[in-house]
């Protein structure tokens, strides 16, 4: 991408595509301030750096209505506030585009205000450290051998700052523990939870008595590295979610409706009734399932159902719900209300398709289910060991607190967060956004990859393969003229043909036809062959565009859904790494099995249905599935763990666990190798995490933990775990992942 | 001992004012954008009145 002086990045067809312009539907969307103004979203994916952030503020500032705009740059998002009594809110989005940025509304139901539990975890974190901090000045003076009076004042201070500090900092550990334990499971908050309290309670007991140790530096520094860990992994988590959100095109909220005496009204989606007549313009998607009533137009299936070749409708023809209508405006009649749809079944079939996932249980929890019990039987054993063999009880139960202190499962309970959030960066750098760390950990257990083909295998747009033209004037004709308009394959004309000046005539669009253009009595049309009369020519796999000149053909371009330029190269780094590869499609037979045959791959079904889709994968096991479609929703949701390119349709996108933004297949062997190396590492953690409880347990047992011991041993081994994870940051590092030369690179894409 | 007196009162009020200064800067949004805040300091014609 350029960098961006003002100005600089003109479109030369501005992409208005996908914005929404319908003054009622915006302000349905936008929150009310309190003095009559509004307040809006828009999200700005290409925004990234100073003059970005100035050249949108300056031109929305510039607008009447607009009050105050405000670029945030860590979420890619504008905040507008405007006055709709003093200008169009349909305004503010084209002028975003004009300042040279996509953008879109954001939706804001899926956007709370602000993040409260990232507020409570930082100001958690801030009070831990604090504590942490002012507690370890008074224990340093104690270790170095403040005694008597001293040692009892600085333990008192102590206590002073660590049980308000613990009562605050430590209530989302509180929280979880107490829930895991209503429902009778445990999970590694629990011996946390017991661990700090316990360590808290004992030292105040010791304080009391003026005793020698107290553990309040240990149990505070402990929430301190535990708050750490858990706030990053939340910041990871936030920002997939607020990336996929931005990607969001707004789904149709609702549709123009044509009454009785021809006047057209906005009616919200869940208000559409079968019988409603819809007014359905080009570039728009069908809202509900539907049947033309009047116009004719073309509608592109490649993100309902697979299929590539647009479709030709004209009255009587039947609507998906999902559809893009591509060239003319169409009267539709609404057919089934918003909920019967096909998006709703498909969301329907999503539900049903969760249950496999959700018996998953994290590492982290199954570590706990062992852990957490052993430690505490432990506890008990020193307990009654000591107070049996030696008498003293209260000996007995500092050692039994020391053995909880030091077992406290600090460099466990980050042994795996840690590793999830460096993998997450490390994806993010390479273009792909992990929604959840737990999908990382069922990425290392895949034993196969299942691809949809329209729009994952191939490019889903179409590509200019063939032409073939008379002349020059032919050629310079057409790319002026394919320039003009906004069908699909104008524009991918326009994009492939090189640069010329303007079209000098005047130039009219034909609804299912084409683009027309006039020079002097010469008519040049640029469209497809019933159009010219044209018998038509070679027969070929895609879809041909005609140039004529006074209604003689003077050539053709003829488009086709080709495959990813690396689609072969990820496939075979998937197969040399021991992973199957098959292909599911809902397109016809023959289009599949030439893309297999092209790209080598075996196992392929075609004209599968959504339901055989997801029955497909329960097949083959525990598989990735990696899918862009309405259709593929269900089976995304269904496989072991998902994954959608970033053009995937809303639904599909917000059903896979990884989203890869860019055009490069090489994401899913990259990512498939990330998670392998970070299964490794993880359990490396956990051994090391074990390892040193082998070493300190028996010292805790025997009573020979001192507070000063439980804080190295702590920070030491939660450090250890930090710097492990680390590794999987280094570029070369040659660990065991078995995907490895795909895998080590990241795709390289802006975000 | 009368040093000590003085000089952890000091020492902890310090951390609780900067502690507070946090709270206060968390608060008010100085952490929403950290990403702009750092490019915001290039762009250096805010300060002029608006073209018209």
């Amino acid at each position: 991408m350029t960098c961006c002086a003002p100005g600089a990045e003109s479109f030369a067809v501005q992409d208005l595509s996908g914005i929404e312009t319908d003054e009622e539907a915006l302000l349905a969307l936008s929150r009310k301030l309190g003095d009559g103004t509004r307040q809006l979203e828009f999200a700005v994916p290409d925004a990234h750096c100073a003059s970005c952030i100035r050249s949108i503020e300056t031109a929305l500032d510039a607008m009447p209505q607009v009050q105050s705009a405000r670029v945030n740059l860590s979420r890619r998002r504008v905040r507008v506030v405007f006055d709709p009594a003093r200008g169009s809110v349909a305004e503010i989005a084209p002028a975003i585009v004009a300042s040279g940025y996509h953008t879109h509304v954001v939706d804001p139901e899926a956007e709370s205000d602000g993040d409260p539990v990232l507020r409570e975890l930082v100001k958690a974190l801030a009070v831990a450290g604090f504590a942490a901090g002012n507690i370890m000045l008074f224990s340093v003076s104690v270790w170095s051998g403040a005694e008597g009076a001293t040692r009892d004042l600085f333990h008192w201070i102590s206590a002073l700052i660590a049980v308000p500090a613990i009562a605050y900092a430590g209530r989302p550990f509180f929280r979880s523990a107490w829930r895991a334990l209503r429902v009778g499971r445990t999970n590694m908050d629990v011996p946390i939870s017991i661990g700090v309290v316990l360590a808290a309670l004992l030292s105040l007991f010791e304080t009391l008595r003026s005793g020698e140790h107290a553990y309040f530096d240990a149990s505070t520094t402990l929430l301190f590295f535990l708050l750490i860990g858990r706030t990053l992994d939340h910041l990871m988590r936030e920002r997939a979610r607020s990336a996929v959100t931005n990607l969001a095109r707004l789904a149709p909220r609702g549709a123009v409706q044509v009454l009785a005496d021809g006047r057209r009204e906005y009616v919200a989606l869940n208000d559409i009734a079968p019988g409603m007549e819809l007014e359905l313009k080009a570039g728009e998607r069908v809202p509900v399932d539907a049947t033309v009533l009047s116009g004719a137009s073309e509608l592109d299936y490649a993100i309902v159902t697979g299929e590539t070749r647009p479709l030709q409708v004209g009255p009587g023809s039947t609507l998906m719900a999902g559809a893009n209508n591509l060239s003319g405006t169409l009267t539709i009649r609404c057919d089934k209300p918003s909920e019967e749809s096909f998006l709703a079944r498909m969301a329907a079939m999503m539900e049903a398709a969760e249950g496999a996932k959700s018996s998953y249980r994290r590492i982290a929890d199954r570590a706990a289910a062992i852990y957490a019990p052993a430690v505490h039987t432990l506890a008990i054993l020193t307990f009654l060991g000591w107070g049996v063999l030696s008498g003293d009880w209260h000996a007995a139960i500092l050692n039994a607190v020391a053995v909880l202190i030091i077992t406290c499962p600090c460099a466990l309970a980050l042994a795996v967060p840690i590793v999830h959030v460096v993998a997450a960066g490390r994806l993010f750098e390479g273009g792909v956004l992990m929604k959840d760390g737990v999908a990382l950990e069922r990425a290392a257990q895949v034993d196969g990859v299942a691809f949809d083909k329209t729009g994952t295998l191939t490019y889903g747009t179409p590509r200019l393969v063939r032409s073939r033209t008379d002349s020059d004037e032919a050629m310079r004709v057409a790319a002026a003229l394919a320039a003009r308009s906004t069908h699909p394959l104008s524009r991918a004309l326009a994009a492939t043909l090189p640069a010329t000046p303007p079209f000098a005539g005047e130039t009219t669009e034909v609804a299912g036809f084409g683009i027309e253009g006039r020079i002097g009595t010469t008519v040049w049309r640029l469209g497809n062959a019933r159009w010219d009369g044209i018998a038509g020519g070679p027969e070929g796999e895609g879809s041909q565009v005609w140039i004529s000149r006074d209604g003689q053909p003077m050539g053709y371009f003829e488009f086709a859904d080709e495959p990813r330029a690396d689609a072969a190269a990820a496939i075979a780094a998937l197969e040399t790494a021991g992973l199957p590869v098959s292909i599911l499609s809902g397109d016809r037979r023959e289009t599949v099995a030439a893309l297999a045959a092209r790209l080598g791959v075996a196992d392929f079904e075609a004209g599968l249905l959504p339901e055989d889709k997801v029955a497909a994968i329960h097949r083959r096991g525990r598989v990735m599935m990696v899918g862009d479609g309405i259709n593929d929703a269900p089976a995304l949701r269904a496989a072991h763990v998902s994954m959608a390119p970033s053009t995937a349709a809303d639904i599909g996108r917000s059903a896979a666990d990884f989203v890869f933004t860019g055009e490069k297949l090489a994401a899913v062997p990259f990512v498939l190798g990330t998670a392998r190396r970070a299964a490794a590492i993880v359990r490396q953690n956990i051994a090391i995490a074990i390892g040193y409880n082998f070493i300190a347990v028996p010292l805790a047992v025997t009573g020979h933990v001192t507070p000063l011991i439980a804080a190295i041993a702590m920070s030491g081994s939660s450090i250890v775990v930090v710097v492990n994870a680390l590794r999987l940051r280094l570029r070369g590092a040659r660990a065991t992942a078995a995907i490895e030369p795909v895998g080590l690179q990241p795709s390289g894409v802006s975000p | 001992m009368s040093g000590l007196l003085l000089l952890i009162p000091v020492a902890v009020c310090l951390g609780i004012l900067a502690l507070v200064a946090f709270m206060w800067a968390l608060r008010s949004g100085q952490y929403e954008d950290l990403e702009g805040a750092g490019h915001r300091i290039l762009d250096d014609d805010k300060d002029k009145p608006r073209p018209s």
